[in-house]
């Protein structure tokens, strides 16, 4: 795939990388991650990112990715016209419920990126989508006016510079109205306590884990979680798994 | 015109040199949507062992200059399942499918290899006595030549197909241990298995695997494949499968003129899932380029 635009958000670690497939996009379900090998860097393995938005239109993926090591800084510096060898759609997707619901989708940090495109795809079965979008500060909460689109949206920082104050697990969000669904992806003690609170109150919990992966495929057995049926890959048999199927 | 086909003797006839290393490629079917998996020499399919086994607690992977270190510990669903459903999604795939056996003891590997045995499209297995990753067993068969040949004699006595054995570099001396199988009855050796690595997070100050060691591979130990695959090519009279590091076709070649008659390719599907087709091409390549019309002047051409 070709680089579109890739662009840094100010102030923050994160980037929107943009790329655009020659051909058709594949049928992509939000949640879906794809495995990104990255020329240069000194790294063996491809970085696996989260699909964070799909312009089918255009044949456009967009990732927002968090520089974190050699590979994400390197994706960082990628531009224009650059050719990336990219393995997508991988992994299962976020469930889409069929009945209308009301559905609270809670991000941490870079975690936010796959909840766009679910975000979308849920408002478009009919469900009413609220999103709780937690980070450290202000500048780590980016392009909220897009997630706006698609649903009512809280926020919470832990140093108080957007929304709320504290973790995502304290705002008001989950005080007022109730869900019949919960999703969430971020830090895992994050993803943990919100888990815990979706149980307590009995909502049905989609999370979206991360691990270390080789291939991507499912092949190598090295990114698995323990789940009540054993060791399960996150790449294949995730990255998105029902809290109830986890050891949480 | 270059014939690519290899034959590894007893039965084991392979359409080109290449073929998957257990572990990396699941069972094949993973690979299907990335090229024809059939154009392949074979498919060593996932190490089996006798019971279930859960594998390793994570985190099993830590990344490593031009390396990766593993510590799955032989995951599988134990050899009853893959003869019952395992085996009959893969039985048609139109290459070797060759099943990596591994074991605690020698009563489990003769167990897991008689029943594999009984499988009509199964021409080979590749017994394991080398994963450094499982406490019991596994490694200990390999580094001794006395219990490597005790293992390998024990397995051919219930196994009558084509039977190779993997060996660990993890030794002194590794063509004693490709003697002493060969002496036991094996028709093939591959070898090198992952070396011993560990990896240490600086800031945490705890190991990075939950295992705290695990098995090294890809393109940082290809120099002490190569070296081992050498020795061995020297010391043995049946044929050497080489692996370990291998991520294109010159790199297979290399091992092919360091006398190795076929090669395995590991960590490299993990960077480029269609990597094989590549280096099975490549080879040919290098094969015409340099008037070779069998694979067999191309294995141990190394010129002194």
């Amino acid at each position: 795939m070709a680089v579109r635009s890739n662009q840094s958000m100010p102030g923050s670690q994160y980037f929107v990388l943009k790329l655009v497939s020659d051909s058709e996009l594949p049928e992509i379900k939000p949640g879906q991650f794809a495995e990104v090998y990255v020329e240069g860097a000194d790294i063996l393995l491809r970085r696996p990112i989260s699909i964070h938005y799909v312009d089918r239109q255009n044949k456009e993926l967009w990732l927002l990715v968090q520089k974190v090591g050699k590979g994400t800084r390197k994706m960082s510096e990628l531009k224009e016209g650059d050719v990336v060898n990219v393995v997508f759609p991988l992994g299962n997707g976020f469930t889409i419920p069929e009945k209308q619901e009301k559905v609270l989708l809670v991000g941490g940090g870079v975690g936010i990126a796959p909840l766009l495109q679910l975000g979308l795809e849920l408002k478009n079965a009919g469900a009413e989508v609220s999103y709780l979008l937690g980070a450290k500060t202000k500048s780590d909460l980016v392009e909220l006016e897009v997630y706006s689109k698609y649903g009512e949206v809280f926020t919470s920082t832990e140093d108080g510079s957007l929304g709320e104050k504290g973790f995502v697990t304290q705002n008001s969000a989950f005080n007022g109205k109730s869900y019949d669904r919960i999703y969430t992806c971020g830090p895992t003690p994050m993803m943990k306590a919100v888990a815990k609170i979706a149980m307590e109150k009995g909502i049905c919990c989609e999370v979206s884990l991360e691990n270390k992966m080789a291939c991507g495929l499912g092949a190598c057995l090295c990114c698995v979680e323990d789940t009540k049926e054993g060791h399960k890959c996150v790449c294949s048999d995730g990255p998105v798994f029902n809290v109830k199927d986890l050891k949480w | 015109m270059v014939n690519l086909t290899v034959d590894l003797g007893k039965g084991l006839v392979l359409k080109n040199p290449v073929m998957t290393a257990s572990g990396t490629f699941g069972y094949g079917l993973e690979y299907a949507d990335f090229f024809d998996i059939s154009r392949l020499g074979g498919i060593i399919v996932k190490g089996t062992t006798k019971l279930h086994r859960e594998g390793n607690a994570y985190p099993r992977l830590a990344e490593t200059p031009s390396g990766m270190i593993n510590a799955v510990g032989l995951q599988n669903k134990g050899v009853d399942y893959f003869v019952k459903h395992i085996y009959p999604k893969i039985k048609d795939i139109a290459t070797n499918m060759i099943v990596n056996v591994s074991g605690a003891s020698v009563e489990d590997y003769v167990y897991t290899a008689s029943q594999i045995n009984a499988l009509e499209n199964i021409p080979a297995i590749e017994l394991n006595i080398s994963c450094p990753n499982v406490k019991q067993g596994g490694m200990t068969f390999g580094t001794d030549p006395n219990a490597a040949a005790e293992v390998v004699s024990a397995v051919r006595k219930a196994y009558d197909k084509h039977l190779m054995v993997k060996l660990t570099p993890n030794v002194t001396d590794i063509a004693s241990i490709a003697k002493a199988v060969e002496a036991a009855g094996a028709d093939s050796v591959s070898l090198i298995n992952t070396l011993m690595g560990m990896a240490v997070n600086a800031k945490t100050r705890r190991p990075v695997l939950s295992t705290v060691t695990g098995g090294l591979s890809g393109p940082c130990v290809k120099p002490v494949a190569l070296r081992m695959v050498w020795q061995v090519s020297n010391a043995v009279n049946i044929p050497v499968v080489g692996l370990g590091g291998i991520s294109n076709a010159e790199d297979a070649v290399e091992f092919m003129i360091a006398g190795a008659s076929a090669v395995e390719v590991g960590t490299a599907n993990f960077i480029d899932p269609a990597v094989c087709p590549k280096i099975i091409d490549g080879i040919e390549e290098y094969m015409e380029k340099n008037g070779m019309s069998d694979t067999k002047s191309l294995t141990g051409a190394l010129i002194l």
